[in-house]
């Protein structure tokens, strides 16, 4: 039996130390401590999970189980601009699904992965309450409406160096 | 109590407020199939998920079915629990758990043996519609030195993680992912060998399926018996002769131990022997280590490590190294009775028949998985020659005895061979939950005293209560007596440890619910606790058929200290019977 050692910049594990003081190292507050955490490095993974666990005296598989069952939380870094696809009812019935399929094929990635160059990642989220835009997609804060498969290379171009 | 009316299948019956459908219609002798719900009354151990939906029920004015483990029945209830609404539901979520189901039940090592087996012979499923189209999930086996774990296999009903958490606190899996991915495994899906898992094999005893089962030894058994060049002896571990009977459908309690050894001899076992010897042998080195830090202690000695814990159990002594490893120097040094034997064996023993070590095989028979891992662990090797070779279950001596054509049942009683088969009451009860720290007491009194002990029983500290505490007068000395079955309950004692607050002399711990009698390699109890308590019973029973029953007075455990040992403590018996502890927290680095 081998045990695990993790590695980790010592100012990045005074950042999650203090993410989790501030909720007391409360065991139930484990979600919202992900939540900070994910919210100062983008997202979870395992040698975070490893000193989260350790910070709030947990088993480090209780921790992989709650990072794994939300969607929200991801394990794999976001790209410098992460594109979100609406895939909601109204978008999904206005063809959210064909512009999701073009994102994909242009930037050669599954939802929930992140371009080799890091400026890319994918995900899906449902309704951002602008049906009317139907379908929407989000990269980073601006918001594009009435997004066709066509109309998705201009969108990447104007992130593209 | 407040009670409630309610009628389950036209018939009245009158329960406790708070008590489930499940239960209630149990006590009217109603046996409404459950899979994911399990319940160890007496430990106060329960799984009630609510999550298989096999159990549910109908009642009368509420609109959905209810599942009768974690509904209350209320007053004026009416209940159905076979209406033809039932039966469908029941068969359909049936079906929908064995379309992800690997068909391989030929070949599965739980066959026979499966409670979703059973469920789906009880229930006359006789195809599964739609499996065509079904998608199965697919994860890869886990193999380890103890068990073994195939995810295909799991239907989340989450004993395991329930056994792992709960109960003995390791928190080496947890249930991950959603939906259809969703399974119960450590962090990051690792293999189980890097968690902190204490192959304690909890999970394995309570998984309804063939899920978790053990890393199987029996051929490497067989080929070991059919070579010519070696001699092989077995020891055979004091919980094995309560619960091998129940794998040949004798009732749970039913002591086997003649039937054994002859069963074992009929296998083509040079030497019958037993871990019963080495465990009179443990408590003549942990008893004398007691003695030696209590008097110390008396003396004023200031640093002396106390309590004193208990190094028995494989399981426990993980659960410290990465619990709890900077008290790595309270525990006894002295190994568990396991690789005693097995150092005795391929030290004193072979030279006795002039065997060379490499051409003795020692094999196991243990209610245990950890004492697989244990077994294989460098500290307990010489030149890469392990002192046990091959340790093995209840369960897998059971599958070799039916093997060899042999029935347990009918075979004549025989006694172990000499010189590693005699033992006394002392080492028999090392199989139940106190067991051992009563054994030590025993050694211990008579040692420290110089007297006689009047009442060899010492009822206070038996039980099945999850901390026990006693004091035993040592002819003027009180000495306090620790003892917890379950890591859950270790890690309350270990905490107090911790914290300055403890004040016992000795702590006995043991792993598993009901010390050894419920290892993990046991047969499966199947969510019966009142299988546990028989083969408490049987332990106890056994100790009191022993004409000696004090490990001091066993003449060949004398003999062994005058011809090789010296005596307890010696620098050999430092060299060949005791360990050394490891650090296996994880660690946080900065890089």
């Amino acid at each position: 039996m081998s045990h695990i050692k993790v590695k980790i910049k010592e100012k990045d594990l005074n950042t999650i130390k203090e993410i989790c003081k501030s909720f007391n190292n409360e065991p139930r507050e484990l979600i919202n401590v992900l939540h900070k955490t994910q919210e100062h490095f983008g997202y979870l993974p395992a040698e975070i999970q490893e000193v989260v666990a350790q910070e709030l005296n947990i088993p480090v598989a209780k921790v992989y189980g709650v990072v794994t069952f939300y969607s929200f939380f991801t394990m794999l870094p976001k790209g410098k601009h992460p594109i979100s696809i609406c895939t909601g009812t109204a978008c999904y019935v206005r063809g959210a699904e064909n512009v999701l399929q073009e994102f994909k094929r242009q930037l050669g990635i599954e939802v929930g992965e992140t371009t080799e160059d890091g400026e890319f990642s994918l995900s899906c989220l449902r309704c951002v309450g602008a049906c009317g835009l139907a379908p929407v997609v989000l990269v980073g804060d601006k918001t594009y409406g009435r997004v066709a498969p066509d109309g998705v290379k201009a969108i990447l171009d104007e992130y593209k160096k | 109590m407040e009670k409630v009316k309610l009628t389950i299948d036209d018939k009245q019956i009158e329960v406790e407020k708070g008590t489930t459908i499940y239960k209630a219609a149990k006590q009217l002798g109603i046996d409404i199939p459950v899979l994911c719900y399990m319940n160890l009354d007496d430990l106060g151990i329960e799984n009630k998920p609510g999550g298989c939906r096999i159990c549910v029920v109908e009642v009368e004015g509420r609109k959905n079915l209810a599942p009768s483990c974690s509904t209350e029945a209320t007053e004026g209830m009416v209940i159905h629990t076979h209406t033809m609404r039932v039966i469908n539901a029941r068969r359909t979520v049936l079906e929908f758990i064995l379309s992800d189901h690997p068909k391989d039940c030929l070949t599965c090592a739980k066959s026979g043996n499966c409670e979703l087996q059973d469920l789906a012979i009880k229930l006359g499923i006789r195809e599964i519609p739609g499996q065509e189209y079904a998608e199965m999930s697919e994860y890869k086996v886990d193999f380890s030195p103890s068990l073994i774990r195939d995810l295909d296999k799991c239907i989340m009903c989450r004993r395991c993680e329930m056994m792992c958490n709960e109960f003995q606190t390791v928190g080496a899996i947890s249930a991950f992912n959603r939906g259809f991915k969703a399974a119960v495994g450590p962090a990051f899906e690792m293999d189980i060998e890097h968690s902190p898992c204490t192959y304690c094999g909890q999970c394995v005893a309570v998984c309804p399926t063939g899920a978790l089962t053990e890393k199987d030894h029996t051929r490497d058994v067989i080929n070991a018996l059919a070579d010519p060049s070696k001699t092989v002896v077995v020891q055979t571990a004091p919980a094995i002769r309560a619960a091998l009977g129940e794998e040949f459908g004798l009732e749970p309690g039913t002591r086997v131990t003649g039937e054994m050894v002859s069963a074992l001899r009929r296998l083509g076992f040079d030497y019958v022997f037993d871990t019963d010897f080495a465990a009179d042998l443990t408590i003549m080195e942990e008893g004398t280590e007691l003695l030696d830090r209590l008097t110390k202690h008396l003396n004023g000695d200031k640093d002396v490590k106390l309590p004193i814990l208990t190094s028995c159990c494989p399981a426990w002594v993980s659960f410290f190294e990465h619990n709890f490893p900077e008290m790595k120097d309270i525990p006894s040094s002295a190994r568990s009775p396991q690789q005693m034997f097995g150092s005795i064996a391929k030290t004193y023993f072979a030279d006795k028949i002039e065997v060379k070590r490499e051409d003795l095989v020692v094999v196991s028979i243990m209610p245990c998985l950890a004492k697989k891992y244990e077994a294989q662990r460098d500290e307990f090797k010489v030149d890469g020659n392990p002192d046990v070779d091959f340790s093995i279950s209840t369960r897998e001596l059971a599958h070799l005895i039916k093997e060899a054509n042999l029935d347990l049942k009918t075979l004549p009683k025989e006694e172990f061979d000499n010189p590693l088969g005699e033992s006394t009451g002392a080492g028999v009860i090392f199989g139940a939950t106190g067991g051992v720290i009563e054994a030590a007491t025993r050694t211990a009194y008579e040692l420290h005293t110089g007297k006689k002990i009047e009442n060899i029983d010492f009822k206070q500290l038996r039980g099945l209560e999850g901390i026990r505490k006693a004091t035993v007068d040592f002819d003027g000395t009180p000495i306090n007596i620790g003892i917890a079955h379950g890591l859950g309950n270790a890690r309350k004692l270990l905490e107090d440890i911790e914290a300055g607050k403890s004040e016992f002399h000795a702590i006995e711990i043991m792993a598993c619910p009901g010390g050894c009698i419920g290892g993990g390699g046991q047969p499966s109890h199947h969510g019966d606790s009142s299988i546990l308590k028989a083969r408490m019973k049987a332990i106890y029973e056994e100790d009191a058929d022993k004409t000696i029953r004090k490990s001091h007075e066993n003449p060949y455990i004398i003999k062994l200290y005058e011809e090789f040992l010296g005596k307890p403590m010696s620098e050999k018996a430092h060299h060949l019977l005791h360990t050394c502890y490891f650090d296996k927290r994880s660690k946080v680095e900065i890089s």
